[in-house]
Formats: structure tokens, sequence, C-alpha cells
């Protein structure tokens, strides 16, 4: 049963709102780009990917790795929600007793495909279980996500070269274009545009969305399936913080937590939305 | 007498039929020997290019979906450029990737210092759920790389780029964590690996003319090292003479006197480079520069007898 697009904003901003509960109970992780990926995640995991959170290491299984791994908390959000483990334990992120690590570690969380959190690895990583996939003849489909100013690390195109070479066109790379990284703006920090123009030159398909919009979210990826001899690259156009008025377009939200007073106010924010939508906590 | 890297060239190929696994290489194929295994099994080779980072990448994730997969480039490139990458996307979540690095050491030749990685056992050492392998001839390479693909998780596996004396024949035994006693004495040890196995033997011989027993051990695994050879070489024998073809920071060295500082403290005198980059030359020429041979070995036993006998 696939649900609605309704239903899918209601996910992404519960998404929004475990992720924030998480970093707000750890005091510390990171906000901006777990919000702005919401919407990827929601379609994701609640729409595309054949995964099964009784079966999590299914080897027929999509995969999903999330190269910009400091934005775990919007990760486990939408892993917990999908069933891969309790809600409630989001609470406990980044606790020294609590399985749920700064930054995403296959071997102690469900539902990780791989253990990120060094920028630019993910990349060559999902590379190596598309070109697996492709060899031995599974109709897995891999997808990465990698934030903008990750592609500043030269290893991404090291891996986009590999991806087009070997032509994994069951790999799909959602590139977080959200303009913000840790120092500013990633124009004034290291430019890394043009992005299209460049995952085009190392042999990608590539489409250009809103990455807010669950619709575009959803044909993008529907796009790439018809593609049989390129791997897929979806620059996805959000906004940092996306959800919370006072994160949204804001470089210091990028790795803050924050106080009870504005965690108080952002969850309001949030759960207005849900309710908005039709949807409850 | 062959070097260790084409005997791993040949044990991947030979072993190939046996074990599932995959092997990438960095564009280096005809140098580290995998041209023999992409000949046999064109289907389970794979070219990453000059791109050691994403090799390593691609490999881990080759890894996560069950396979066992060997990435090989040189030592320099392996252990040095993509440290990272093997720490974090390997080691970290620990995948079945076996880092099979090949032209190691100053011995490598004409290169020079670039190319000549003395820092890799040292850097590979410290990441935990590491094992670090260095095979010191031909014979001994097959069962270490058959051991390699039975272990569970990361293996850096270190081979030589020239030929080296056989030290091995027949049926050779090889344990992880196990360390050989080639020869018997108890006036001093020389623990050695790779290339300096041999010039160990060859010191002992040397000095069994004057009289003097030396134990000769090799060390193929420095991790896990065999705590209990040490220990019991250093008990029975006082003196430990450490050969590698290595930086003496981090590498055999160190991680014999790690041991020995812990559970029984004897001298322990380190023959490598003394901390010094290396240079073109053949492999005799940087052999007698860098005091890698048995004369230094020598040296250093008769050296250490003479502050003992000032005391």
């Amino acid at each position: 049963m696939s649900l609605t697009t309704n239903d899918l904003k209601i996910i992404a901003n519960k998404i929004r709102y475990y992720a924030l509960d998480g970093i707000f109970h750890a005091q510390s992780g990171h906000p901006g780009g777990s919000l702005s990926m919401a919407e990827i995640m929601a379609v994701l995991y609640f729409h595309e990917m054949r995964v099964d959170p009784q079966n999590p290491k299914d080897p027929d299984r999509d995969r999903f790795v999330l190269s910009k791994g400091h934005a775990a908390p919007g990760y486990y959000a939408a892993l917990a929600l999908k069933g891969f483990f309790p809600v409630k334990q989001i609470g406990n992120l980044r606790k020294i007793d609590c399985v749920l690590q700064g930054h995403p570690d296959m071997k102690k969380i469900s539902g990780v495909d791989m253990s990120t959190g060094s920028l630019g690895q993910g990349i060559s990583a999902a590379t190596g279980m598309a070109l697996y996939g492709k060899t031995n003849k599974k109709d897995y489909r891999v997808y990465a996500l990698t934030g903008d100013g990750e592609l500043q690390e030269g290893q991404v195109w090291e891996a986009a070269m590999a991806a087009g070479h070997y032509k994994l066109a069951n790999l799909t790379v959602f590139v977080d274009n959200n303009n913000l990284q840790i120092d500013g703006e990633v124009t004034k920090v290291m430019s890394v545009y043009p992005i299209a123009e460049k995952f085009e030159a190392f042999g990608f398909a590539v489409q250009k969305i809103n990455g807010n919009d669950i619709e575009e979210v959803i044909a993008a990826i529907d796009k790439c399936k018809l593609q049989q001899d390129k791997p897929n690259a979806i620059i996805c156009s959000t906004v940092k913080g996306k959800g919370v008025s006072f994160m949204e377009n804001q470089a210091k939200w990028h790795g803050a937590a924050p106080d009870e007073e504005l965690y108080k106010k952002a969850a309001e924010e949030l759960e207005t939305a849900i309710i908005e939508l039709g949807g409850a906590l | 007498m062959s070097s260790t890297r084409e005997a791993y060239g040949k044990a991947i190929e030979e072993l190939g039929e046996k074990y599932p696994f995959y092997v990438f290489d960095a564009d280096l194929s005809q140098a580290t020997k995998t041209n023999l295994f992409a000949k046999k099994y064109p289907d389970r080779f794979f070219q990453a290019g000059i791109a050691e980072c994403n090799m390593m990448g691609m490999a881990a994730g080759f890894a996560t979906c069950g396979a066992t997969v060997f990435a090989s480039t040189f030592a320099m490139f392996a252990a040095g450029r993509a440290f990272e990458q093997v720490r974090n996307s390997i080691a970290y979540p620990n995948l079945n990737v076996k880092i099979a690095a090949t032209h190691a050491g100053i011995l490598i030749g004409p290169d020079g210092g670039s190319h000549q990685c003395i820092e890799d056992i040292s850097l590979m050492r410290t990441i935990p759920n590491m094992t670090v392998l260095c095979p010191s001839d031909a014979a001994q390479t097959l069962p270490c790389v058959e051991a390699a693909i039975k272990k569970e998780g990361p293996v850096y596996l270190r081979f030589g780029r020239n030929a080296s004396p056989d030290i091995y024949s027949g049926d050779v035994q090889f344990e992880i964590g196990k360390g050989y006693q080639l020869r018997d004495g108890n006036d001093a040890t020389i623990i050695a690996i790779g290339d300096m196995v041999y010039e160990a033997l060859v010191a002992a011989e040397e000095l069994s003319k004057d009289g003097v027993q030396i134990r000769v051990i090799d060390m193929p695994s420095l991790k896990p090292i065999d705590e209990e050879l040490i220990v019991k070489a250093a008990k029975e024998t006082g003196i430990i003479i450490t050969a590698e073809d290595h930086n003496i920071i981090g590498g055999l060295g160190s991680a014999v006197c790690e041991v020995t500082a812990q559970f029984c403290p004897v001298p322990v005198i380190r023959v490598g480079s003394k901390d010094l980059f290396g240079r073109s030359g053949s492999k005799n020429e940087l052999a007698e520069y860098y005091g890698l041979n048995s004369q230094t070995i020598i040296k250093a036993y008769n050296l250490r007898k003479k502050m003992i006998s000032k005391k």
C-alpha cells in the first residue's frame, strides 16, 4: 500500500521533529542538514526503497548511504519511523550507552548500510555497492546522499569517475544543495559550481529539482529507473534548516543544538505543521 | 628466489579457484602482479584507475555486500594516501577488505624516497580491527594470503618489490599471531621481517663462527604479534635485535619493545631506517647505505656486548 503525497509530507515533518528531539537531548549534533533532507528521506524510506526492518541485512535490499554522515539525526529518525528501532531511542542520541552514534555506524545500528561521517567517502562505498550489484546481476538499487559542501572533497569525483566508467545505472546520488556549510555559503568558502555540469562531465544523467518537494523527488527517482547506462545525480535545491523558522538558511545551525526555549519553539512549529497536514505525532 | 609481490600475484591466482574473492587495483596491476588474477578471472577484477582513496571505498562497498575483496597498490598509496579511507571506510566498520600492498620499504630500489614507504606498518598497526602481516619469502606468501582470506575483517599485507632469498621450503605453515623460530641460540635473539629475515640468518651464521649462538625469529604477523615467543626470547637470551626494512619508529622494533617493556624488559636494538627517508639506488647499495643488512645486525650485537662488558 503506497502512501499519499500528504502522508509523505507528514513523515518528512516527523523526521524533522525527531531529528531535533535527538539533537536537543544530546545537546549536540547537526540540525541544518538533517532538516533540509527530510523529504528525500521520507520518499526513499516510505515510498521507494525495498527495505524490511525485520530483515535489515537482506542481500537483495535496496541500499542507502548517507555520505553527509553528520545528518545522522535525520537518518535515524527515518529509520526509527520505518521500524528499524524504537523512536524513543532517538532521545539517547550520542549518549555513551546508546547505539546511535554521532555519525552512522553500520555495525551498531539496524538499517544502516554503511558507516560514514568522514566526508567524501560514502559515494565511493555506494559506487562499490552498485558495482557489486551490477556484477552479480542483482536488481537492487543504491542511493547515496551527499552535501553540496561535501563536493569539495576530491574523492567524490574519483567515485563519480568510477560510477560513470562502470555505467552504474543502479546508482542514484542525491546532492542536498542547501548552499551552506559550516563556515558559511558554499560559494564563498569554496565554490562547487557548476554542480550539474560536473556530474554530466563524469558520465551521469543529471536532474535538477526542488528537494523539499515530495512530488518532485518521487518523479526524479522514477526517471532514474528508466536510465540504462548512466549513473544518476539528482541535484536537490533545498533549504538548510527547513521547517523551523529561525533555522532556515542559517549556517550557524549547521552543527549547533538549540537550548530548551528554542527547542520548544521548533518542536511546536513542526507539530503544528504535522497537525495542519492532518497528521499526529 | 623470487619477490613476495610475485608470490602474492601467484597466490591470488591460485586461491581464486578455491575462494570467491574480488580484486581491485589502481593502475599498477603489472607491478602488484594482480594482472595474473585479472587474466584468469576477468569478471572478478576491477580497475579503480589512479584513485586509491576511491578504490578503498569501492572495496568497502563490495565488502558490505558480503564479498571478500583484495585492494592492491603500492604500500605508499595504500597505507599512506588512503590511510583515512582504510581507517574509516574499512577498519571502522570491520569490513572484509584485504589491503595487499607491494613495493614496501627502502629496498624497492631506484624509485627513490617518494615511493619507499617506511611508515606503513606503523600506520596500519595503530588502526583498531586491523591485522598486519608481512611474509618473509615467496613460499610463505601463499599460506599468508590464505590466512588473510580466512580471517574475518581487514588485513594489511606487506610485500616487497625485489627478489629475496628463500627461507622456507615444502609445506609452509602460517598462522596469524605466530612467530617462527628459525635458529636456536641463547646469546641474543634477532627478530626480523621481510627481506631482513635472510640477513638475520646470515648474521647469526657469521656470529656462530665466533662461538656466539644467536636465536633467529621470523615475525610475519606484526599484529597480532607473538608475545609469548618474544617474552620467551627476552627471558632466555637477554638481548633482542629487531631488523626491518621500515622506520625503526612504529614498526617491528616498536612492536617488540611494546611487548618487552610490559612483560620482560631487556635491551632491544632496532635495525632499520633510522627515521630517514629513502633515496634512489640499487637494492644492494641501499641496503649498505641504510644499514639494512647482516653486517649492521652483527655490529649492533657486538656494540651491545661491548657496552655490557664495560659495566
